[in-house]
């Protein structure tokens, strides 16, 4: 299980792929399901030109943690990345990946799913965007569902 | 008893600063806390969300001392 924070920015897909050559799971998994969430120019109609991501130390990674280990009960799961952006992410960039291996699709697909909504709901993350109009806090979250 | 109070995001910026320590009468609940320090800073702020020692918890949670509560807005990761 990886569980990370990163102020650097990060290639969703490298990640994914350099974490399973590290792991031990050949033939052992036959699906794998992701969601990588990446920074667009724009929201709400107006332009954006680069994000700051506020979080708070020590309960957001508890909070990932808890996420992580329920999926991995509940879904049967082999292993299961969630990687998060902190500090300035610019235009393009990825923000969050999210990916999970188990024996059959249905959990890998299942839980790549809860596992993003619960991170949007609940994981103590804040966005600052820099707009066309000046700097504003993103207000909440909509559901995935 | 005495508790540490930290403020994320928009909350921090309205309030002016990011952590405080507070003083409040034994037993209060995590909302007695909220409400007492709206009415000194005068300020107004909807939909707020509560953590007590990391964990999410319900308005009426009641303090420790020692405890670090937080209040922030809604989250908006991922």
């Amino acid at each position: 299980m990886l569980i990370e924070l990163r102020k650097e920015s990060f290639n969703a897909y490298q990640e994914m792929q350099s974490y399973l050559d590290s792991l031990e799971l050949a033939g052992k998994y036959g699906a794998t399901a992701s969601f990588v969430g990446t920074m667009r120019d724009f929201n709400e109609d107006k332009k954006v030109t680069f994000m700051t991501l506020e979080h708070y130390p020590g309960m957001t990674e508890k909070h990932l943690e808890t996420i992580a280990k329920e999926a991995i009960e509940k879904w049967n799961l082999l292993d299961l990345i969630i990687l998060h952006r902190i500090g300035k992410v610019k235009i393009g960039e990825d923000i969050v990946l999210v990916a999970a291996w188990s024996a059959h699709r249905k959990d890998a697909f299942e839980s790549c799913r809860a596992i993003m909504e619960q991170l949007k709901s609940g994981a103590p993350f804040w966005k600052k965007e820099e707009t066309s109009s000046g700097a504003k806090w993103v207000e909440k979250n909509t559901s995935g569902f | 008893m005495q508790v540490s109070v930290k403020y994320f995001a928009s909350l921090r910026e309205l309030m002016g600063e990011a952590s405080s320590v507070v003083d409040i009468e034994e037993n209060s609940s995590v909302s007695k806390l909220w409400q007492s320090i709206i009415e000194s800073k005068h300020i107004e702020f909807d939909n707020v969300m509560m953590a007590v020692n990391m964990e999410y918890v319900k308005s009426e949670h009641q303090l420790k001392s020692g405890d670090e509560v937080a209040f922030f807005p809604p989250v908006t990761g991922g």
